[in-house]
C-alpha cells in the first residue's frame, strides 16, 4: 500500500454560492478526510480559490481529484504537494500575558517575525504568518504562558516561478 | 416578446424537445400550471411525486431522452428524493423542475419551503437554483446539456414563485453554443490504451466481456454485439446492462453477480481477459473483491474518470465514449475464425449444460413464479418492455426473460427501489406505446405506488402488472430464511388488499391467477387490453427462492443454489 501522506491541493471553482458545500459534502459522502480548508476570491471576481490539504495515499488523492472534476462548478485541480510552492497560514494566538512574562513574550513575537495586535490587561493577541511549520513553533513556544484561544486560516499555496 | 417566467420556461422545454413531463401541482408551481393550461406540452398528472419521478425516469430509460418532471415547493419536491436517488444511481438522464417560495421568503421557513438544492446536492449530477429570470433559459439548456451528456443523471432546477411571475423581455434567438467552464463533453480517447487493449484481446484465450449500464447509455449495442461476434467472446452483463446483448444468443452468459448464472461467475473467475465496458465493479457484481476475476488481466471502458481504479486494479484504462471506444478497438480488430477460443467456449458450454438455470416444482402446489416469467417471455416474444419492482421478481425476471435490445429492462439496480417499476412502466408506455410493457411486480413492491393506477386508467394506458403474490416481502424472507433460522421477522404479507377488487376499484381490470392451466389466457387476456390497464394477481408458491446466488461476502466461485 501507498504510504498515507498529506496533499495540497490547489484548487480553481465558479465563484458562485453553494461552491464549498457542494465540495465539502463530496468529502463527508465519499469520507475523504479535509486537514485544512481555505477559500477566498482570485484576480477574477468569477473564480474563487481553495486550497486543500487532504490527508490519503496516492490512490485517494486520484480518487478525490477524479471524483472533484466531476463537479460542475469546479474548474481545475492542481495537485502542488510536490512543487516548489509558497505556503503561508496566518494564526491569531490569544496568549495570557501578566505584566512579569509580557518582555519574554515580546522576545518570542520578535523571533518568529509575528506582530502584536491587541493589548488586554491581562492578555495579548500575537499575529503570525508563515508556513505550517513556523506557525507550529510559534504555538508552542508560547503554549507555557497559557493560550487562551487560538485560530487558524488555514494554508494557502501558489506555486512559484511564472507558470499558472 | 414580453414574457413570464413560467412562460419563458416551457418555451425553453419546447426548445429541448420535450413533448410530455410528469408532474403534480401544488402553490409555488401555479404561475407554471397556469402557463402549461393552454400549452402543447402533455401533461401527465402523477397521484404522488414519487410517481411523477420514476415515470420520467421510465421515459428517460425506454427512449433515450431526457425524462422531465414538474413538482412544487416542500413536500412535493422532498417526495422526489427517492426518485431522484433512483436514477443518479442508475445514470439516467432527467431534469426535475422543483416549485420554490418566493425568493424573498428563502431562507426563513416560510410554508412549504424545504432546501431542496441542499437536500439533493450529493443525489444530482447538478443543481440550480434559479435567482433571476433573466437566467432561466441559460441555465434550462445547461441542465438538460449536463444531464444528458457524459455520464448522464439527475439535475434539479429550484424555480422560485416570483422567478415564474416576472414579465421580461425576451427573444426566442438562435442557439448559441453551450459553454460551461468546469464541464465539457468528452470526445476521444488515448489511443496508446486501445492499442495496448487490442493487443491484450489478441492474446487472450479465455476472455470474458462485462457490459453494464454504459453500454446502453452510450448506445452501444452494435458494436458490442460486433466485438463479441467478431472475436467469439461470451459476454456477461450487469442487471443494468441486460439487453445490451441478446440474453437469447449462444454468446450469452446472462448476468453475473450475486444472483448471476452460474456459468457467468465460474468464467469471470476463471478468464485470463476482463474486458469490462460501461459497467463499475459494484459490491453486488463482484462480491468478495479480492477474488474477483483473480486470473485476468482488466481492460476497463468507461465515461466516467472516476470509475476506473475506484474498486478494482486495471490494467488497461480507456476513458472515453463505450460507442467511441468500442469502434476504435474493432476497427483494429479482424475477424478469427471459426473456433478460435474453442476450448473456453466449450468450456462454458460444458458449464451451461452443468449448471443451467432451473427451478425446483412447487412445494405448496402454488405456481412457481419462473414460470410466469417464462410464460410472459414466450407470449410477448422476448420483445416487451419489462420494468420490476425489486426483490425476487427483479431476479426471476433478469434470469427468465431474455432481453433482446437495449431500453427493454427498467429496474432500480443501484438504489433497488420497491415501488419503481410501476410509474417506471407508465413513463415508458407514454413514450412507446406501440409497444407491450409489463410490470413484474412483488406484491410488497406494487403497494408502494400502488395509487399511479390512477393515472393508467385515465391516461388509457394498457401496462400490464404481473404481481408474483408470495404473500411475503419475499427476497427478505429468503435471506432469513438462508441465514436467519427461518425466523421470518415482519416479512409476512398476508394481510394485503385483494388485487382484483383494487384494481377495479381504480377502474381498470384484474385478474386472479392460482392454477397453470389459467396462466397463459390470463396473459394473453392482459395482452390484448386496448385502453385498460390489467393487473394479474398469481398466486405463487410462497416460500420459493431465487437460486443460485453467492452468499454476501463468498467469492463468485462459491454459489449455492440452484442445483
Ligand atoms: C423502498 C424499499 N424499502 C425496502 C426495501 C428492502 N427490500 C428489498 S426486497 C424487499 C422485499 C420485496 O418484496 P416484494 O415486493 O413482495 O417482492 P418479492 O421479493 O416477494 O418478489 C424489501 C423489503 C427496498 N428495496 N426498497
Amino acid at each position: 500500500m501507498a504510504k498515507a501522506n498529506k496533499h495540497t491541493l490547489a484548487v480553481t471553482v465558479e465563484n458562485k454560492p453553494g461552491v464549498l458545500t457542494r465540495v465539502t459534502t463530496l468529502f463527508r459522502r465519499r469520507g475523504y478526510n479535509i486537514e485544512s480548508l481555505a477559500v477566498g476570491a482570485t484576480e477574477d471576481p468569477n473564480i474563487s480559490r481553495m486550497t486543500i490539504e487532504v490527508d490519503g495515499d496516492d490512490k485517494i488523492i486520484e480518487q478525490v481529484t477524479k471524483q472533484l472534476y466531476k463537479l460542475i462548478d469546479v474548474i481545475k485541480i492542481v495537485d502542488i504537494t510536490e512543487e516548489r510552492s509558497v505556503d503561508r497560514e496566518l494564526v491569531l494566538i490569544k496568549v495570557r500575558a501578566d505584566t512579569n512574562v509580557r518582555a519574554e513574550i515580546v522576545q518570542i513575537v520578535e523571533i518568529f517575525r509575528a506582530r502584536i495586535v491587541d493589548i488586554g490587561r491581562t492578555t495579548l493577541i500575537i499575529e503570525a504568518t508563515g508556513d505550517a511549520g513556523k506557525i507550529s513553533a510559534i504555538e508552542d513556544s508560547l503554549r507555557p504562558f497559557g493560550i487562551v484561544e487560538l485560530v487558524r486560516t488555514g494554508k494557502i499555496a501558489m506555486v512559484r516561478g511564472t507558470t499558472k | 416578446m414580453k414574457l413570464k417566467g413560467a412562460e419563458i420556461l416551457l418555451h425553453c422545454l419546447q426548445e429541448e424537445g420535450v413533448d410530455t413531463i410528469f408532474g403534480y401541482p401544488g402553490g409555488a408551481v401555479l404561475p407554471i400550471y397556469d402557463a402549461l393550461y393552454n400549452s402543447d406540452i402533455r401533461h401527465i398528472l402523477a397521484r404522488h411525486e414519487q410517481g411523477a419521478g420514476h415515470a420520467a425516469d421510465g421515459y428517460a430509460r425506454a427512449t433515450g431522452k431526457v425524462g422531465v418532471c414538474l413538482v412544487t415547493s416542500g413536500p412535493g419536491a422532498t417526495n422526489l428524493v427517492t426518485a431522484i436517488t433512483t436514477a443518479y444511481m442508475d445514470s439516467i438522464p432527467i431534469v426535475c423542475f422543483t416549485g420554490q417560495v418566493g425568493s424573498s421568503l428563502i431562507g426563513k421557513d416560510a410554508f412549504q419551503e424545504a432546501d431542496i438544492t441542499g437536500i439533493t446536492l450529493p443525489i444530482t449530477k447538478h443543481n440550480y437554483l434559479v435567482e433571476r429570470t433573466e437566467d432561466l433559459r441559460d441555465i434550462v439548456r445547461e441542465a438538460f446539456y449536463i444531464a444528458r451528456t457524459n455520464r448522464p443523471g439527475p439535475v434539479v432546477v429550484d424555480l422560485p414563485k416570483d422567478v415564474m411571475d416576472k414579465v421580461i423581455d425576451f427573444e426566442p434567438n438562435g442557439q448559441e453554443e453551450i459553454n460551461i467552464r468546469g464541464y465539457r463533453v468528452m470526445k476521444g480517447y488515448n489511443s496508446g490504451q486501445i492499442i495496448n487493449a487490442v493487443e491484450l484481446i489478441k492474446k487472450a484465450t479465455r476472455p470474458v466481456l462485462y457490459a453494464g449500464g454504459g453500454v446502453i447509455a452510450s448506445e452501444a449495442a452494435e458494436e458490442l454485439r460486433e466485438l463479441a461476434e467478431k472475436r467469439q467472446i461470451p459476454v456477461t452483463m450487469t442487471l443494468m446492462g441486460l439487453g445490451a446483448y441478446p440474453g437469447n444468443k449462444a454468446l450469452s452468459l446472462g448476468m453475473l453477480g450475486m444472483h448471476g448464472t452460474k456459468y457467468a461467475n465460474y468464467a469471470v473467475s476463471e478468464c485470463d481477459l476482463l474486458i469490462a465496458v460501461g459497467a463499475r465493479f459494484d459490491d453486488r457484481v463482484t462480491s468478495k473483491i479480492d477474488d474477483f476475476a483473480p486470473q485476468a488481466k482488466i481492460i476497463h471502458i468507461d465515461i466516467d474518470a472516476a470509475e476506473i481504479g475506484k474498486n478494482v486494479d486495471i490494467n488497461v484504462p480507456i476513458v472515453g465514449q463505450v460507442k467511441e471506444v468500442l469502434q476504435a478497438i474493432n476497427a483494429k480488430l479482424g475477424e478469427v475464425p471459426e473456433g478460435h477460443n474453442k476450448e473456453w467456449l466449450e468450456t462454458i458450454e460444458r458449464w451451461k449444460d452443468a449448471y443451467p438455470l432451473r427451478y425446483p416444482s412447487s412445494s405448496d402446489g402454488r405456481l412457481m413464479p419462473q414460470h410466469i416469467i417464462e410464460k410472459v417471455y414466450e407470449l410477448t416474444n422476448g420483445e416487451a418492455i419489462i420494468a420490476t419492482e425489486v426483490g425476487q421478481n427483479q431476479m426471476w425476471t433478469a434470469h427468465y426473460y431474455k432481453f433482446k435490445e437495449p431500453r427493454t429492462l427498467l429496474t432500480s439496480g443501484g438504489l433497488g427501489t420497491m415501488g419503481y417499476g410501476f410509474p417506471a412502466a407508465i413513463g415508458a408506455k407514454v413514450a412507446a406505446p406501440d409497444k407491450v410493457v409489463i410490470d413484474i411486480a412483488g406484491d410488497g413492491s406494487i403497494q408502494m405506488n400502488i395509487q399511479e393506477l390512477a393515472v393508467a386508467v385515465e391516461q388509457k394506458l394498457p401496462v400490464i402488472i404481473c404481481i408474483l403474490n408470495n404473500h411475503f416481502l419475499g427476497m427478505v424472507r429468503q435471506w432469513q430464511g438462508l441465514f436467519y433460522e427461518k425466523r421470518y421477522s415482519y416479512t409476512d404479507m398476508s394481510h394485503q388488499p385483494d388485487f382484483i377488487k383494487l384494481a377495479e376499484a381504480y377502474g381498470a381490470i384484474g385478474i386472479r391467477v392460482t392454477e397453470y392451466d389459467e396462466v397463459e389466457a390470463a396473459i394473453k387476456k392482459a395482452l390484448a387490453s386496448k385502453d385498460k390497464p390489467v393487473v394479474l394477481d398469481f398466486w405463487v408458491a410462497k416460500e420459493a427462492d431465487v437460486f443460485p446466488m453467492v452468499p454476501s461476502g463468498a467469492s463468485l466461485m462459491n454459489m449455492i443454489g440452484g442445483d
